[in-house]
């Protein structure tokens, strides 16, 4: 192209030198396409590249170059460890984490158990992106996939649990259970996911049915209480009875120690006297009576003395008065 | 014509050219899948394959098709159990366009195919569901419940009932029922799941009363157990009391009668020697014990005792 051929423009035109604007504009497209060249993968992230929507390879983290304008460039977070939540959500995650649950929080986590019960079951899934090429290419919603397939499964596994394996000690293994079929789902749709975890949450029975599970307990802890306080009243009549019993065997041997004492005394004495009355018995014998009749008389008020020829005293006396008396 | 008039149609041939070269390309990306039709009309198959594809510019148009599976998420369904029981039934399913030429022709594109799949999976679960019992939905396995004490007195009901199909044989009759129609409109159908189930509010208010019966139940047992238990201590205590009273006078009694019988033999060995002497002493003893100054005693003058008051004879 010739300047001179259009005088008109030098006029409008500063005095530019024409191969300066042809520099410009060339570097202006060096760049652009410079720029469209490289692209960044960050940490946590793996570059997929499409040439002409094709699948052609993956990239790491780092810098790295594709073909300007043909090549395209997706990134997928496949270390970043990803969670859903089912029946409740997080407002507000920090030191003091807000949840809220709405009505269809609510319809998430309800569901039916083995006995045809009712629980309430809110849980969490932890996952990562294992394979970028399925996760892009082999569902087009593999988000809300995953979701519908944590519902399934979940609700499979406790229909097959009664709502006390649900709600008590079958937890975790319910969660368990839940999570390897949830995996086992999860490579057979090819969805690229990997679980990691499947926590169950609260578990409850519905709001409805919730003082009769606390009925449960009260009963239950009436029962210890009753239980408690009948062992109670044993340990506490038991001991007592016991030293009662030991009481009375140690009387019975008090018992015993004095009789066979004293009838050895007795026994002692008599054989003494006895070896004195042998020597002479009829002084002895008299000696002995008289003493007792010494000691026994002046205790009596009443003493009467009738003749032997003297018949029939006894009408005569007044034993009617002292009788009264 | 001058040189300028020259350089004009050389840059608008071009552009055209370039505008017609760009039209005869078409891309099909690894989620996607062309069909290519002339005035409307398809011709041949279904391009799948990823990459850049060439086509007659402006007269062919590549029709842009999802090639990946695709979700189908049905609305929940009032449906009747056999045993009359009304539940809600919520279903999933994977889909994807395998015949896009019939694809194309039947339903257009996936908001037709969508309502198609509607009818056809929401029909076929109404089916299903409504030949079985609520249990066979529920359930999948025959497995038996862990019981504790607290559920043993529950008759549960899914512990007596046996399934005989159970819920993911019920998802997989839906499917095949469902997946013989869909061809019909190019679809090929997977993976249909039950997604929720849930009672009817009747039903449900019902149930509540059910499990809170129950509870109920348990409740009562745990409170007439902890009386059993009670009373069993207290028969228990009781038992143990007699048994310890009754040991300790037994033992005492035997103590006492060895003792009584060590006391006879004692007594017996001293008092042989002369027993009218001992019977004499003892009765001397008798005597001051029974005698006070309540007894009268009426003394003939013939006794032994006041025989010198009448004479001092011998």
């Amino acid at each position: 192209m010739s300047n001179g051929d259009f005088p008109s423009m030098e006029i409008r035109l500063p005095k530019i030198k024409p191969g300066i604007i042809k520099l410009g504009i060339l570097g202006l497209v060096i760049l652009i396409v410079l720029f469209s060249s490289f692209y960044q993968i960050s940490p946590e992230e793996m570059g997929v590249i499409l040439r002409f929507g094709k699948f052609v390879r993956t990239t790491d983290p780092g810098l790295h170059l594709k073909l300007p304008g043909i090549e395209q460039l997706m990134k997928v977070p496949v270390q970043r460890q990803l969670k859903l939540e089912f029946g409740f959500r997080t407002v507000k995650s920090g030191i003091t984490t807000q949840y809220m649950t709405n009505q269809d929080t609510k319809k998430e986590a309800r569901m039916l158990t083995g006995d045809l019960n009712v629980a309430d079951v809110e849980w969490i899934v932890q996952f990562k992106i294992k394979d970028a090429y399925n996760y892009l290419f082999k569902l087009r919603d593999p988000d809300s996939t995953f979701r519908y397939m944590n519902e399934a499964v979940v609700r499979k596994i406790v229909g097959d649990n009664s709502v006390d394996e649900v709600i008590t000690f079958g937890r975790a293994r319910i969660a368990m259970e839940a999570k390897e079929e949830l995996q086992q789902l999860c490579d057979l749709y090819e969805i690229g996911i990997e679980v990691n975890q499947l926590i169950f949450q609260d578990v409850n029975p519905p709001e409805p049915v919730k003082p009769s599970f606390n009925e449960v307990n009260e009963s239950l802890q009436e029962k210890e209480t009753k239980i408690n306080d009948a062992y109670a009243e044993y340990n506490q009549e038991i001991p007592r009875a016991q030293g009662e019993a030991e009481q009375m065997i140690r009387a019975a041997e008090g018992y015993a120690t004095e009789r066979v004492n004293n009838a050895q005394g007795d026994a002692n004495r008599f054989k003494a006297i006895y070896l004195e009355y042998a020597r002479a018995p009829l002084v002895t014998r008299k000696r002995l009576y008289l003493e007792a009749i010494n000691e026994i008389l002046p205790k009596m008020n009443k003493k009467i003395i009738f003749d032997e020829n003297q018949k029939n005293i006894l009408p005569l006396l007044n034993l009617g008065d002292e009788v009264k008396k | 014509m001058t040189k300028q008039t020259r350089t004009a149609i050389i840059v608008v041939a071009a552009f055209v050219v370039l505008i017609v070269l760009l039209n005869a390309f078409y891309i099909v990306s690894e989620t996607n899948q062309v069909i290519i039709t002339q005035f409307g009309e398809p011709i041949g198959g279904a391009t799948t394959t990823p990459g850049l594809h060439i086509k007659a510019p402006f007269i062919q148009k590549a029709n842009y098709f999802e090639k990946r599976w695709l979700e189908w998420n049905g609305d929940a369904n009032e449906i009747p159990t056999k045993d009359k029981k009304y539940i809600w039934v919520d279903t999933y399913a994977r889909w994807r366009i395998s015949d896009p030429l019939v694809f194309f022709q039947r339903v257009r594109d996936e908001r037709g195919a969508q309502s198609r799949i509607d009818d056809i999976i929401d029909g076929e679960t109404r089916n299903a569901v409504a030949n079985y019992d609520l249990i066979e939905i529920v359930r999948s396995t025959n497995r038996e419940f862990e019981l504790t004490e607290e559920t043993e007195i529950l008759e549960l009901a899914g512990a007596i009932y046996k399934i005989e199909i159970g819920r993911e044989q019920i998802a997989q009759i839906i499917l095949e029922k469902s997946s013989g129609t869909t061809p019909e409109i190019g679809v090929e159908l997977k993976d249909v799941k039950i997604k929720r189930i849930n009672y009817v509010d009747d039903v449900q208010r019902k149930q509540f009363d059910r499990m809170i019966s129950e509870r109920q139940r348990i409740a009562s047992k745990y409170r007439s157990e902890g009386e059993g238990r009670s009373a069993e201590i207290r028969g228990q205590k009781e038992k143990e009391l007699l048994r310890i009273q009754s040991e300790a006078y037994r033992t005492a009694q035997e103590i006492k009668g060895k003792a009584d019988a060590e006391a006879t033999s004692i007594y017996a060995d001293a008092y042989n020697r002369d027993p009218e002497f001992y019977q004499f002493m003892k009765t001397l003893e008798v005597y001051r014990t029974i005698m006070d100054k309540e007894t009268w005693l009426l003394l003939s003058t013939d006794s032994e005792f006041l025989k010198y008051l009448k004479s001092t004879n011998k």
